[in-house]
């Protein structure tokens, strides 16, 4: 019943992705006004009939239907409720479903958004169906993966009586709950800026409301893509037990590259809505962004690169490959095609003025996406060309990306700083003069105070200098506004920062930024790592702490056995609790899945996991790492997202503005500077 | 038409990025690739494979291991999965994960030297990626089994 009705949904999905897909094209390209309607019902439909194939799999899970053939692969009867719930997305088959979900979630939110934008005063506006229409047809390639070669409903009979659960490092934290929907959010939602620019190429049409509106689609799968590379980064450490967050692992470089080529669009964009120029480019990133999803998606689906998050061996390889090539072939051709209008209309004026920061930017952010592909590319590349079987060390990555990084944190401050057109001396002297200070008294003490690695020493003052910077954007306007309104200091920064949003909310992601920067930098460089083998009662230093082990015992819980060790900790010598690494067993695992025991501190993380242990539990083999300022990663990745959801949320006053005055806003017709309106 | 001497600079200057970038690239993957080898073929390769980051995969040599706790040291033999080729000496440093022993498929990253040892930093017993249960008596399910039965006493 459950597999019957699941693939059902997911087949009348595809015919009607497909059918509105169709019907969009025809509309944008005759201005038939029911054909658009047609669309937009079917991009509805599609996402009804696609959380019905989501819930009917929730319910197969949760019910154990043995029968649907994925439940039967990640189902368990002794799984707890909640790894069933996200189970679905703990193998291949799954995870394209909820992929589909997203997806038509995004299609169904584009309708709702579209509502009011097809008939313009100017006649319909055949941006609307085009994009419409493009991200139907992304549709139907995923619904055709999960109605085909990934179909998750096949009807097992006769139906098993029980099956393995979860591939067991997946069900060994409740963050495997918030980090694949966080990622996929953000990836999936890459398609969304693409449809559009694809639209808006087919109806050769790039105005300055396509930039605005381009750039808003792609700060929400921005920030959800943000986030979840850093929940990806979070489980890595509380869960695999080496004490780190990033391995440029091919899955995690596959969701790193997008990130950085939209962070780039998210930067030229900008140089795009202001000056006109860098249209081509600008255009190219957004493409590129959503070729980098899939190109992603099809690494580590389909088996060619081993990595953690690889699942066997599937037949969807060969449907991916013919998907990008399609992708890519037609965007070029269609790039090609409308390069007229993508032609530049400003020039740079000066080189020291924001243009050049974001050009700068922009090379940069290419430059490290281009390093992570090529790396994460490399073996298939060897292995096709020289038969050798090699991968990239993790070095390669390192090397590469630290100098691209250091500048990158150097422009988050100077860039801002700048100004349109043209810079004078003076001005960049008057801004610079403290946070120059501050980075040099900076970096005075911490040489002092002993650090003595070079680049962690630069990351430092660096950070400093383009947090002077920042803070000097934020600071200015805030004292003119009460030297001239009168207004406390607070209700004049709240004031300045409100009438900006987009500026004062991109300020803090780079503040952010600079955090995560400080953060990785000191756990990478200053971090100390022991092993020991301890009798019962018997203590081992490192750093500032004393690990005494007291004992192991074993516990029973319903999915899994587990061993926990329990430790007392000392720090300078003062009592400091206790913490307890344990290792899991899993019926289907061949081995212990560690859950580390981590005490987290702005200043220290201290890990300890359980290695091993005797079987009269005499002895206990701990593994400790002490790493500094791992938890300012997880802070600037909050302040990020702080900042994207100020700089996205609109503001009052803009809301009304854009209610009183549609048209101008919809044709992109001059606005007035909310500055000027005061 | 002839180029501006701005655009003819620029020109240049971008060249010149690009030459220093492709070559930080292609030396970065030069120095930092691992090759994936087995032990017959790292014979093969004989002393031009020393020094090399490498990945040696095979199997466990029957009574090869041996364990110095006092400095956290293993040191075992690696031979080829048919069990045919001289074995590989291979130290490392850390306690082996629980299922390492006789006669399992092992990976060790690490150097060969020119001693002959091959040192490894990195040991991984290898498993097929498919999750099974682990056959009864296993070490692992045993080693917790007894401690079960000791909590018990």
């Amino acid at each position: 019943m459950n597999a019957f009705l699941g693939h059902t949904a997911t087949l009348v999905a595809l015919l009607l992705a497909g059918g509105g897909a169709a019907a969009a094209f025809i509309g944008g390209r005759t201005g038939d006004a029911r054909y658009v309607a047609w669309a937009r019902r079917a991009g509805v439909a599609v996402f009804a009939l696609v959380l019905t194939a989501f819930l009917v799999m929730e319910r197969a899970l949760v019910a154990h239907d043995f029968s649907v053939s994925y439940v039967a692969q990640v189902g368990s009867r002794t799984t707890p409720l909640f790894y069933t719930i996200i189970s679905l997305w703990s193998a291949l088959e799954g995870s394209i479903l909820l992929w589909a979900l997203i997806l038509s979630a995004y299609t169904a939110l584009l309708v709702r958004w579209s509502t009011h934008r097809y008939q313009t005063e100017a006649g319909p506006d055949s941006q609307v169906p085009y994009a419409l229409g493009t991200l139907l047809c992304v549709n139907v390639f995923f619904l055709l993966l999960i109605s085909w070669p990934a179909n998750p409903f096949h009807l097992l009979n006769p139906a098993p009586l029980d099956g393995p659960g979860p591939n067991a490092l997946l069900q060994n934290s409740p963050f495997m709950g918030v980090h694949p929907p966080l990622l996929y959010t953000g990836y999936v939602g890459m398609s969304v800026p693409f449809s559009l620019a694809i639209g808006a190429l087919l109806a050769g049409r790039i105005g300055p409301d396509w930039t605005k509106l381009i750039r808003r689609w792609t700060m929400v799968p921005w920030t959800f893509l943000s986030l979840g590379i850093l929940a990806g980064a979070w489980w890595s450490y509380e869960v695999l037990g080496w004490g780190g967050y990033w391995a440029w692992d091919p899955v995690e470089n596959a969701s790193f590259m997008p990130w950085l080529t939209a962070t780039a669009f998210l930067h030229s964009v900008m140089v795009q809505e202001r000056r006109g120029m860098l249209k081509m480019w600008t255009i190219t990133l957004i493409v590129s962004t959503f070729l980098l999803t899939v190109l992603g998606t099809f690494l580590t689906r389909s088996g060619v690169l081993a990595s953690v998050h690889a699942f066997t061996q599937s037949p969807i390889g060969p449907f991916f490959l013919v998907f990008l090539a399609l992708v890519l072939l037609s965007s070029l051709a269609l790039l090609a095609w409308r390069s007229e209008t993508l032609e530049s209309e400003g020039r740079f004026d000066a080189a020291l003025s924001r243009e050049t920061a974001f050009m700068v930017n922009n090379l940069l952010f290419a430059a490290f996406a281009f390093v992570v592909l090529l790396g994460t590319m490399f073996p298939l590349i060897a292995e096709a060309v020289r038969g050798a079987k090699v991968s990239v060390g993790g070095p390669y990555f390192n090397e590469l990306s630290v100098p691209i990084a250091l500048l990158l944190v150097f422009l988050a401050g100077v860039g801002p700083a700048l100004p349109w057109r043209k810079g004078s001396l003076e001005l960049v002297r008057g801004k610079f003069r403290w946070p120059t200070i501050a980075a040099l008294g900076a970096g005075i003490v911490l040489a002092v105070a002993g650090v003595r690695a070079p680049l962690a020493w630069l990351t430092f003052v660096l950070a400093v200098f383009s947090a002077g910077l920042l803070v000097v954007e934020f600071v200015t306007p805030t004292r003119a506004r009460h030297e001239t309104t009168g207004e406390g200091w607070v209700l004049a920064l709240w004031r300045v920062v409100s009438s900006n949003r987009r500026r004062y909310g991109g300020y803090v992601v780079h503040s952010g930024i600079l955090v995560i920067a400080v953060g990785v930098a000191a756990s990478a460089t200053f971090r100390q790592e022991e092993e020991w083998t301890l009798r019962r009662g018997a203590a081992a230093q490192i750093g500032r702490y004393r690990i005494q082990f007291d004992s192991v015992w074993a516990v029973k819980e319903s999915q899994r056995d587990g061993v926990i060790a329990a430790t007392t900790i000392e720090a300078s010598g003062q009592p400091f609790g206790r913490l307890f690494p344990r290792l899991n067993y899993y019926p289907t695992a061949m081995e212990p899945i560690g859950t580390p025991a981590v005490r987290e501190g702005l200043r220290e993380d201290l890990y300890l996991v359980l290695m091993a242990y005797t079987q009269d539990g005499q002895q206990a083999t701990l593994k400790a790492i002490a790493s500094p300022m791992v938890g300012w990663i997880w802070l600037g990745g909050g302040i990020v997202a702080l900042g994207a959801l100020f700089a996205l949320w609109r503001s009052r006053g803009e809301a009304a503005r854009r209610a009183s005055r549609p048209d101008a806003e919809r044709r992109g017709g001059a606005r007035v500077p909310s500055e000027a309106l005061r | 038409m002839a180029l501006s001497g701005r655009k003819a600079s620029v020109a240049v200057g971008g060249a010149v990025v690009l030459l220093v970038f492709a070559y930080l690239i292609w030396g970065g993957i030069g120095n930092n690739l691992v090759y994936f080898l087995t032990p017959s073929e790292l014979w093969a390769r004989g002393p031009a494979a020393y020094g090399a980051s490498i990945r040696l995969g095979g199997v466990v040599e029957a009574s090869s291991i041996r364990w110095d706790a006092d400095k956290h040291e293993l040191r075992f033999r690696l031979v080829d999965a048919a069990g045919t080729t001289r074995p590989v000496e291979v130290v490392s440093t850390g306690l082996p994960p629980q299922m390492f022993t006789e006669g399992i498929g092992a990976v060790v990253e690490g150097v060969w030297s020119p001693d002959g040892v091959f040192h490894s930093h990195n040991l991984m017993v290898k498993h097929s990626n498919e999750y099974r249960a682990p056959p009864p008596g296993s070490k692992p399910a045993e080693y917790y089994r007894q401690l079960f039965r000791n909590q018990r006493s």
